[in-house]
């Protein structure tokens, strides 16, 4: 790992003003991404801004449907949270299933969408989800939020707070792990809302991250049940092709997993 | 430099790292505690868990400046006295080890899995749990039984009594 400057933030405006001072800083959450980069030299921030003690930024609140979940709240708290549990079981399941139990005591929801890897299990579930994404200017929503992979909406310096969610009628998420890295070679998140519409959202097999099925959405919109989704075609066209798996492979198994995901909703 | 404080294995510690440290190096060299390992260098094989207040979390993939004021648990720590803690105990017992280089991080993570789930721990569970840990020896199924015989031994009370 190359030198670097360690900081720690006690509130958001104090993150923004200490990463706003290097043109090479960058936030550090859980760290579970950014540190084995940093090891591996693929990345060299001058400076880190330690997030992990902003207060503001951690913690769950379920009011009346309206989820709340803290940029800096580690995967253990979602998948352990009886609220979350109640409110949005897909999520739970998806945050119970990140990476291993010591990644998921360090690693946050803020980090993993700020990151955007296209493998990564959080950007479907709130694209499924139709989050938004509160910063520190504004609010953006899942859909302008996630533009390709490893990138984001976020201006230079911009630091996720917080993420809302409406919690949906029924959730599911269902994921094939890369058996080496236990990354999702394929991970598709179900999620039925209030107003009866369906999003689907898939991630690991995108070429360009993680992305919605509109086929699959209107399939399930009229009949949400694992059988709806027969007749529907995933292209492969798009899809990732590497030595861990085809596009063709992925693209079956963007459909069995959303059966899958379909049928863990219930 | 920078200077960093910690409590370890119940210990007020305090040295000067760089802010690049990481906290496994902290621990070894620094401290010299070298129970704790270095498996791999891509924070996949968890031969360097330790526990951060109270939670398992590799160490090498943790700055020593963010452990600055926490309260850590290495593998030396476990042992009260001359007396091994029961998940050593275990190990000894059903010989869930093989060359040895993996075992404190199994010990670690195995009584972190035991005082989140208490003694009804499953071959199930305890299998999926040990996801980032990674045995080159390949001596799973005993590790496995190990965990499950110190689970059962220490009861329902090892949620609260597992440190």
């Amino acid at each position: 790992m190359y030198q670097t400057n360690y900081h720690r933030a006690s509130s958001v405006e104090d993150a923004v003003k200490l990463a706003s001072a290097n043109d090479e800083a960058k936030y550090l959450s859980g760290g579970q991404t950014l540190l084995p980069t940093m090891k591996q030299r693929l990345a060299a921030p001058s400076d880190l801004v330690d997030l992990r003690h902003v207060g503001e930024m951690k913690g769950i609140s379920v009011n009346g449907g309206k989820i709340r979940i803290g940029a800096a709240t580690p995967h253990v708290e979602v998948a352990t949270s009886a609220e979350i549990a109640a409110a949005c079981p897909g999520l739970a399941h998806l945050a119970a299933h990140i990476g291993d139990p010591h990644v998921r005591h360090m690693g946050t929801i803020g980090g993993s969408i700020a990151n955007n890897d296209p493998a990564a299990d959080y950007p479907a579930g709130l694209l499924a989800l139709n989050a938004t994404i509160v910063t520190n200017s504004r609010s953006i929503s899942a859909d302008d939020f996630f533009t390709g992979m490893f990138d984001t909406a976020l201006e230079e310096g911009e630091l996720i707070v917080a993420v809302e969610i409406t919690a949906p009628a029924k959730s599911g998420y269902a994921k094939f792990p890369n058996p080496a890295s236990r990354y999702a070679l394929t991970g598709v998140f179900v999620a039925r809302h209030g107003d009866g519409s369906v999003r689907v959202a898939v991630t690991g097999a995108g070429a360009d991250g993680v992305f919605r099925h509109a086929g699959m959405e209107q399939a399930l919109a009229s009949n949400f049940s694992a059988d709806a989704l027969d007749g529907v075609t995933v292209d492969d066209s798009d899809l990732m092709a590497d030595i861990h798996a085809s596009s063709a492979y992925r693209a079956n198994l963007v459909k069995v997993m959303a059966k899958r995901a379909v049928a863990a909703a219930g | 430099m920078a200077t960093v404080s910690m409590t370890v294995n119940g210990r007020s510690v305090s040295g000067q790292c760089e802010d690049r440290t990481l906290l496994v190096q902290f621990i070894r060299d620094n401290l010299g505690l070298t129970g704790t390992h270095v498996g791999c260098d891509t924070s996949q094989c968890g031969a360097c868990v330790v526990h951060v207040d109270g939670k398992a979390v590799k160490s090498c993939t943790m700055l020593a400046a963010q452990a600055d004021g926490a309260e850590v648990t290495t593998i030396e720590g476990l042992a009260s006295g001359g007396e091994l803690h029961p998940v050593q105990l275990a190990f000894r017992e059903h010989h869930g080890l093989q060359c040895g280089f993996c075992t404190p991080g199994m010990i670690m993570s195995a009584v972190d899995m035991i005082r989140r789930h208490g003694g009804k721990l499953d071959e199930k569970t305890v299998r999926a749990e040990l996801e980032g840990n990674i045995c080159r020896c390949t001596g799973y199924h005993n590790i496995v039984k190990a965990v499950l015989d110190a689970a059962s031994k220490m009861g329902d009370g090892a949620r609260i009594a597992a440190e």
